[in-house]
């Protein structure tokens, strides 16, 4: 890790390792989140990314490895660096007898750095952000599994921060309440922050994400900008034809491999061959070409294509 | 311009002394219907106590302790509930307070969000304890004030006669009461130290909660066994009721300090302990 990559980047982590007795949760990962980046930190329940955020924010110690957070070593830095950094960790958690708006008010008073006079001002502009102003005052207890995320995601924004880690921040909301909260984040990121998100609905992280670091069984296996992930990715192309088995084969002369023929189409992998000499080829070959389009590979194939599986969970 | 100053109110970066933070703590212990609840029991006692002396013809002939002093002096309600109150009913609540300290908050989880904001974990067990000290020395002044009512209300104040047999003017034993009171306090406070350390060890308050009563009741049957003489002053327990000497005239001080200095020992040991284990814990609730 050099000095550059701390300065540029907010996190930046070197062979961060967990041992929890006999398993290892995390295993060497070289984490970076650059500035101004949305990070979308994938990967199946139990892959280490939970506990991997734990490490970040200090609260579990590192077996090994150096974490630098916004510039400044954790957990040593701790003190001055954790207020810039708004968290969201493993779901909503807070008294369930008082109000969503006294909750705040607990953890705005035990903040060292806050100001009691911009207090109330402070949480109704967070409630406000995050769409729940009107249930202020009602019990937690009360709340709903989306109001609760909405309130924790409420207390992330109660003072400036330059780093929010959000760890599953639509868990539990209903599609309207996930579209929110992806806008949210994008304009969070507009604003400069820089973003942290766990999330295990790919589609999600497709849509709002720059960047991907990718989980699995405690390593991270993949990371890079969203769109060179994708470059890496195999690319698909689809011919619609009535004549699938002279397709397949005139594809299959043409180098392409994978190839699949089902009633009224054929896919294969496009691999090395240039896209542009595939229709004129099944053409000469007297294929009729109904439709032909080269399909971009969705998150989920990169996914599968990384972890070598669907997206269960790992033991 | 960082992220969240569209919707805050830009605040420099300084960190203030302040006491929100254990205001708020106060008023979380203060504010659950549970604990008011169990405030409410340890008033109650002293109103029992009040009218069944009241009720019940003022029989002679019991030693000179404090029931049978009532009658005397309604003072005295105070100083016989808390002498009711001591084995069981005021450790009981400083084990409630003490036991969900840490424990409560790891289990609703706001452990992890407060260590976030962040509070460093000094900071915490400092807020923390010094809300059970403020809880314990409330709860003992606060049975001993309901006694105080309940006893001149029905029984009318006056000059009291002190355990040593002097006659005393009525200000001087409001006085030995609130010493009393404050000495009470002092002692379940050290209690509240040994349920603060248990409470970083589990994130279960109810299990951290009957440790200390454990504990607490563990000390009273080794007190009470006279074979073990030698480990008694090393009891917490075993100096509480030395609180009676604050009734004498002069006022025997030598249990007392010994009481005082225990209490404080034991104060620090199990806050250093809380601290040991807490600043090294790995938080995973």
């Amino acid at each position: 890790m050099t000095p550059d990559s701390v300065e540029a980047s907010p996190v930046v982590t070197s062979g961060l390792t967990k041992r929890f007795r006999r398993q290892v949760a995390v295993d060497r990962i070289d984490l970076e989140v650059p500035a101004g980046a949305v990070y979308g930190f994938l990967g199946p329940n139990g892959s280490g990314k939970t506990t991997t955020i734990r490490m970040l924010l200090g609260l579990i110690s590192p077996t090994a490895g150096e974490i630098s957070l916004l510039g400044s070593w954790m957990p040593s830095a701790a003190r001055t660096v954790l207020r810039r950094v708004g968290s969201l960790v493993e779901g909503p958690a807070f008294h369930p007898y008082l109000s969503g708006r006294a909750n705040l008010a607990r953890l705005d008073a035990a903040d060292r750095f806050s100001d009691a006079h911009s207090s109330r001002r402070r949480i109704d502009a967070a409630l406000d952000r995050v769409g729940l102003l009107a249930a202020a005052d009602k019990r937690y207890r009360a709340y709903s599994l989306g109001m609760r995320q909405r309130l924790a995601i409420a207390n992330s924004l109660l003072m400036p921060r330059d780093l929010l880690v959000l760890d599953e921040p639509t868990n539990g909301l209903d599609p309207q309440g996930t579209r929110e909260v992806r806008h949210l984040i994008s304009d969070l990121a507009r604003d400069g922050a820089t973003v942290l998100v766990s999330s295990h609905l790919l589609a999600e992280v497709d849509q709002i994400c720059s960047h991907v670091g990718v989980m699995y069984e405690g390593r991270l296996v993949a990371q890079s900008p969203l769109s060179e992930l994708r470059a890496d990715a195999v690319q698909t192309v689809r011919v619609d034809t009535d004549r699938t088995e002279d397709a397949a084969r005139v594809l299959s002369e043409l180098g392409l491999s994978e190839i699949v023929t089902s009633p009224g189409y054929v896919t294969a992998a496009l691999g090395e061959v240039a896209v542009e000499k595939i229709v004129p080829n099944l053409v000469s070959a007297y294929v009729p070409v109904l439709g032909f389009s080269v399909l971009q590979p969705s998150l989920e194939d990169v996914f599968v294509s990384l972890t070598g599986e669907g997206f269960d969970v790992s033991g | 311009m960082s992220a969240a100053e569209l919707v805050l109110i830009g605040n420099p970066p300084r960190a203030r002394v302040s006491t929100r933070f254990l205001r708020s703590e106060l008023k979380i212990i203060f504010g659950r219907r549970r604990n008011i609840a169990g405030m409410g029991v340890l008033a109650v006692v002293p109103v029992i106590l009040a009218v069944s002396a009241r009720l019940s013809s003022p029989s002679q002939g019991g030693g000179p302790d404090f029931i049978s002093a009532i009658a005397g002096n309604g003072l005295f309600v105070a100083f016989a509930a808390l002498a009711l109150e001591l084995p069981l009913f005021l450790p009981l609540a400083v084990s409630a307070i003490s036991g969900d300290a840490v424990a409560g908050e790891a289990n609703l989880g706001t452990l992890r969000y407060l260590l976030a904001i962040p509070v460093g974990r000094t900071r915490l067990l400092v807020i923390k304890y010094l809300a059970i000290v403020i809880f314990a020395i409330a709860a003992t002044f606060l049975v001993a004030l309901v006694g105080t009512i309940m006893g001149l209300a029905l029984f009318g104040g006056g000059d009291m006669t002190l355990l040593s047999g002097t006659q005393t003017s009525m200000g001087d034993g409001v006085w030995r009461l609130a010493l009393s009171s404050l000495y009470l306090g002092v002692q379940f406070s050290a209690l509240g130290a040994i349920g603060l350390f248990i409470s970083t060890l589990t994130e279960q308050p109810i299990g951290a909660t009957i440790a200390v009563v454990v504990v607490n009741v563990l000390m009273f049957i080794l007190n009470s066994i006279s074979q073990l003489g030698w480990l008694h002053p090393w009891l917490l327990t075993h100096w509480w009721t030395a609180f009676g000497d604050l009734l004498r005239d002069p006022i025997a001080t030598e249990s007392i300090q010994r009481g005082l200095i225990t209490a404080l020992v034991y104060a620090c040991v199990f806050w250093l302990a809380a601290w040991a284990r807490l600043s090294t814990k790995d938080v995973s609730s």
